[in-house]
């Protein structure tokens, strides 16, 4: 049974009495223990869509369910959003109890819990630094730390490392790769970034422009760490990228030849 | 908890500290330096002050010259210190207290309940309308000479501006820090607790900054109308036997606790809300980020 199932799902919008259909029939499914990145142009309902599979927002039609049962509220998928939103006006440990204390384990035992993670999320020696006091980079893997400890065993990323600059972006993914690796979770990574994808998933499904609906899904079968110069990883790359093809919203998308092979650590995001 | 963290935080771990003048200035002496400026408007005025009353013999119960009031206030402090001030300090002091509690209670039930917010909010800022100088005389006619009408003075004028600060922190709590608890299966009150009542505390404060500079002149004014001691009481007094170097000397103590008071909220703020002392560093270092990364930033938004 796939630990995480998605079953014809549709979402329209009523904006100034028009109705604006985002989402159109996506169905695909993640089996345990899976990473699974969903790629879409910009502004196609991907965010729309992980808010649905974690409860936040009802779907118009089609189902989610998770080892079967299905969703109808949130708390069974743990989500991280696009921004780190760390409070801040707690300390960095006090940040990533939140989902414990939300569970009733009391602060002290929960302040040990956390404190067991922070080397291996590189935040050893920062319990008590306030959030503005971290860079982009260490925020990011706190929100990824307090994602883990909802001890839930679906976790659903929506452009974590967005606002990351493009250096960082690639070390976060490495580490991420490994972090996956290591604790077995099943991982749902929402990205306009194609190589991200490539790099971090076991399997790609590629959302069209809005309404989205799939319009490609394909298991990416090589070895890891992923080597994006390799011919096999340009081939991925080609496929997916003719699918996201006519994404005209997207600056990035349409980048089919690509950069030249230097230029590729930089990231496409700057031309 | 704070101790284990302060080796790497004054080893300038964090936030590397720029040898240039970051306009922070310690020492007594460089406060001295800060305020120069306005020290010196100050003195130049009280000079021309005195000039003026001595040149043109201006009647002592008219205008008396600074140097009148300055003789007056030290030979009335005993009694201002003793009699005087813990009676005002006291209204202002419990009223403000009281505004702070009725504020927050009113402020949070505007925000929780859309039927208040249609019905309540309009009537509280009507009732703003109504000046306090009218309504003291009302509150002794109902609550006599005592204590509890200058009390209530003070809590009506000091609560609007705290109510209206509670309202808006609590509205403008971070959606996304609602929603990602949601996620986490939080109920309404975790998120109420949680990320609301944290993220009003700044715009709670700023409310009660302005709250505290009415707390006294309200307590003066509720005084004005009777009672058997307080500065309002002294003020009034002086004013009816034409001793107005006192008037002025009542005047100067109503200031100079005006402005503690505003400073006490600011020092209260800064121990209840140690987080935006590096909220405000951080603010200064996100300038410096390199272009590339801001850019970046926009891309993604």
């Amino acid at each position: 049974m796939p630990k995480l199932l998605v079953e014809n799902l549709s979402k329209s919008y009523v904006q100034e009495g028009q109705r604006l259909p985002v989402l159109d029939g996506i169905s695909f499914a993640v089996e345990p223990g899976a990473f699974v990145a969903i790629v879409g142009p910009s502004g196609c309902g991907k965010s729309t869509l992980m808010e649905i599979i974690c409860g936040l927002e009802p779907a118009d039609a089609g189902t989610v369910a998770v080892d079967g049962k299905p969703v109808t509220g949130p708390g069974h998928v743990a989500y991280m959003p696009q921004e780190d939103l760390l409070f801040p006006w707690r300390r960095l440990i006090d940040n990533l109890i939140v989902p414990l204390q939300l569970k009733g384990v009391p602060r002290h035992a929960a302040r040990q819990e956390a404190h067991r993670w922070l080397p291996f999320f590189g935040l050893d020696g920062f319990a008590d630094a306030y959030p503005s006091q971290l860079s982009g980079g260490m925020r990011q893997r706190a929100a990824l730390l307090r994602t883990f400890l909802t001890e839930r065993e679906i976790i659903a990323l929506d452009e974590p490392f967005g606002a990351l600059d493009a250096h960082t972006r690639r070390r976060m993914q490495v580490w991420l790769a490994d972090v996956h690796r290591q604790m077995r979770r099943t991982v749902l990574l929402i990205t306009h970034d194609v190589d991200e994808a490539l790099v971090l998933a076991d399997r790609v499904v590629v959302l069209g422009p809005r309404p989205a609906r799939v319009v490609y899904e394909a298991d990416i079968d090589l070895p890891r760490p992923r080597d994006i110069l390799s011919p096999a990883f340009a081939a991925y790359k080609g496929a997916v990228l003719a699918h996201l093809g006519n994404g005209e919203e997207d600056p990035s998308a349409p980048a089919v030849a690509g950069p030249p092979p230097g230029a590729m650590a930089g990231g496409r995001r700057g031309h | 908890m704070w101790s284990r963290f302060l080796p790497l935080w004054e080893s300038g771990f964090f936030i590397q500290r720029s040898g240039k003048d970051d306009g922070l200035v310690k020492g007594p002496l460089a406060v001295v330096g800060r305020y120069l400026p306005v020290i010196g408007l100050v003195v130049a005025l009280l000079a021309v002050w005195e000039a003026a009353v001595r040149h043109f013999a201006v009647p002592k119960y008219v205008l008396p010259a600074p140097s009148a009031i300055a003789a007056a206030l030290h030979g009335a402090l005993p009694v201002l210190l003793k009699v005087h001030t813990p009676v005002t300090l006291a209204e202002a002091g419990l009223g403000l207290l009281m505004a702070l509690i009725a504020g927050i209670a009113s402020g949070t039930v505007v925000h929780s309940s859309a039927w208040a917010r249609r019905t309540l909010y309009p009537l509280l800022v009507v009732s703003q309308t109504v000046p306090v100088i009218v309504l003291a005389p009302l509150l002794v006619i109902w609550f006599g000479y005592g204590m509890l009408p200058k009390l209530l003075v003070v809590t009506i004028a000091c609560f609007f501006p705290i109510a209206v600060a509670v309202v808006d922190g609590l509205d403008g709590a971070h959606r996304g820090m609602l929603k990602l608890l949601r996620s986490m299966g939080a109920s309404g009150w975790q998120q109420f607790v949680m990320v609301k009542v944290p993220a009003a505390m700044g715009s709670l404060f700023t409310g009660l900054r302005v709250a505290a500079t009415y707390a006294v002149m309200a307590a003066v004014i509720a005084e004005w109308i009777g009672g058997d001691a307080g500065l309002g009481v002294y003020i009034v007094r002086s004013a009816n036997s034409f001793r107005t170097e006192q008037v002025f000397a009542g005047i100067v103590l109503v200031t100079v606790y005006s402005i503690a008071m505003f400073l006490l909220v600011g020092l209260v703020r800064r121990w209840v809300l140690p987080w935006e002392a590096h909220l405000r560093a951080a603010g200064e270092a996100v300038k410096s980020i390199p272009v590339s990364s801001a850019k970046s930033q926009e891309r993604s938004r």
